[in-house]
């Protein structure tokens, strides 16, 4: 059996209480059983492997970040790189970052990676975020296939004018041009979708009724992700 | 670029970050009138695809952010509009973190919407080369303005992250020419095109 939660609030409230706790961890022994653990559970649970892969992703000022530590950070040395001293302290700072970032980011992946963002709504609401941001985040992402494909038409349409990318100012006012293009359409389209809105009355409001209470395997499921939570968070101060 | 994932900052930075962005999400939501939500949706559905964009600078390539644009066409509703996007890059891609949210919101959306404050009204009423050159100020400026935030927030994290903090800016040099070159271009082509795009809605007669 799986221990997410099948329920959306749960699940969110869940990953929400995981990242806090993980990303707060201070001794590398907690940070690694942690990551362990959550392997063992993403594991238990099939996650496909494109979502193992979105692990490896990691941004560019973050590995300045852990490249560096070991020749910033003052100690006795590991090793040395040419005349320069590689503390100990730095890379075990470097390794507790890196164990941390992972150990957060596998819970998201666990808990939101196979989420429909689009069925997000009514949890979100629940959860008692405003209304109206909700509505802008169902609509954002309601769109942002269809302004996808409009810029994807507009490319293509270039590239068959053998537009070809370079770093030069025809390539920048090109794209400018294009990116001014899709801003023209997408709010020619804004002005269709709410005259389409209003005259289906629109009344700034999702009908629908609330959601029903979470079914008691989610809410143990969650009590049992919240209590690992808070026991890695006490574990680590120990 | 500016993506902060889960992990790296301190808790009262995480929750400092986190009060501004609400604070600035609730801003953007009381000048929200529900007519206007749409064009802020289609507008952020731009911003995010446009981001996926690369643009060639020398070697490599950037992902432009439109953090000015968006403080431009936006208003301060360039939070919600932010908020949204990296909610969505998370997600779906797994980019950025829950916990830091609010720090990127704040990092990404405040720099482009005070930009679009102090030189929108001059931007607006200029032509020709001046437009391009406040343009082009605003977009880069705002690159800018997100390197030093992020900086600045490592910094505040732990003293460990200060040397690093020093050197990111020069990282972000090359997206912030990028950036300046391509809002410079988009403003140019919107001001001929459209130029009511270029206030946030409802800020003129």
């Amino acid at each position: 059996m799986s221990l997410a939660p099948a329920d959306l609030r749960l699940r969110l409230l869940a990953a929400l209480a995981l990242a806090m706790a993980l990303s707060q961890l201070q001794r590398p022994l907690t940070a690694a059983l942690a990551l362990v653990l959550l392997a063992a559970l993403a594991l238990a649970d099939r996650m496909p492997a494109e979502r193992w892969r979105r692990l490896l992703h990691v941004e560019g000022f973050v590995l300045l970040l852990a490249l560096s530590l070991p020749l910033t950070l003052p100690g006795p040395a590991l090793l040395h790189l040419g005349p320069l001293p590689l503390s100990a302290d730095g890379f075990a700072r470097a390794g507790l970052l890196a164990l941390r970032i992972s150990a957060a980011a596998l819970a998201l992946l666990w808990l939101l990676g196979g989420t429909d963002p689009m069925r997000l709504g009514g949890a979100l609401r629940a959860l008692r975020v405003p209304e109206r941001l909700v509505r802008l985040f169902l609509m954002t992402l309601r769109h942002t296939s269809l302004i996808g494909a409009e810029a994807r038409r507009l490319q293509e349409a270039m590239r068959a004018r053998s537009f070809r990318p370079g770093s030069n100012r025809h390539t920048w006012r090109s794209l400018g041009n294009l990116l001014g293009m899709v801003l023209v359409r997408a709010l020619n389209r804004a002005t269709r979708i709410e005259e389409a809105m209003r005259c289906r009355g629109d009344a700034g409001r999702f009908p629908g009724s609330a959601l029903p209470p979470p079914p008691a395997r989610d809410v143990l499921a969650f009590g049992l992700l919240l209590m690992a939570a808070v026991l890695a968070v006490l574990g680590d101060r120990m | 670029m500016a993506h902060i994932p889960d992990g790296i900052l301190s808790a009262p930075v995480l929750i400092g970050g986190a009060m501004l962005a609400a604070g600035g999400v609730a801003l953007a939501l009381r000048g929200l009138e529900d007519r206007a939500i749409p064009r802020m949706a289609v507008l952020g559905a731009v911003f995010f695809t446009g981001s996926l964009i690369a643009v060639p600078v020398g070697p490599s390539s950037v992902h432009p952010m439109f953090a000015g644009l968006m403080g431009l066409m936006l208003g301060p509703g360039a939070f919600a509009a932010v908020a949204v996007g990296l909610a969505l890059q998370v997600l779906l891609f797994g980019v950025g973190g829950l916990t830091t949210l609010g720090v990127n919101t704040v990092n990404i959306a405040a720099p482009g919407i005070l930009l679009g404050w102090l030189l929108g009204p001059m931007l607006r009423c200029s032509t020709g080369a001046q437009r391009a050159a406040l343009a082009a100020a605003v977009g880069g400026l705002a690159v800018l303005g997100t390197g030093a935030l992020v900086a600045l927030v490592l910094a505040l994290s732990a003293p460990e992250y200060t040397p690093v903090s020093r050197v990111m800016l020069v990282t972000y040099l090359p997206l912030a020419l990028a950036e300046a070159a391509l809002t410079a271009a988009v403003v140019g082509f919107l001001a001929r095109v459209q130029p009511e795009a270029l206030a946030p809605a409802g800020a003129q007669p």
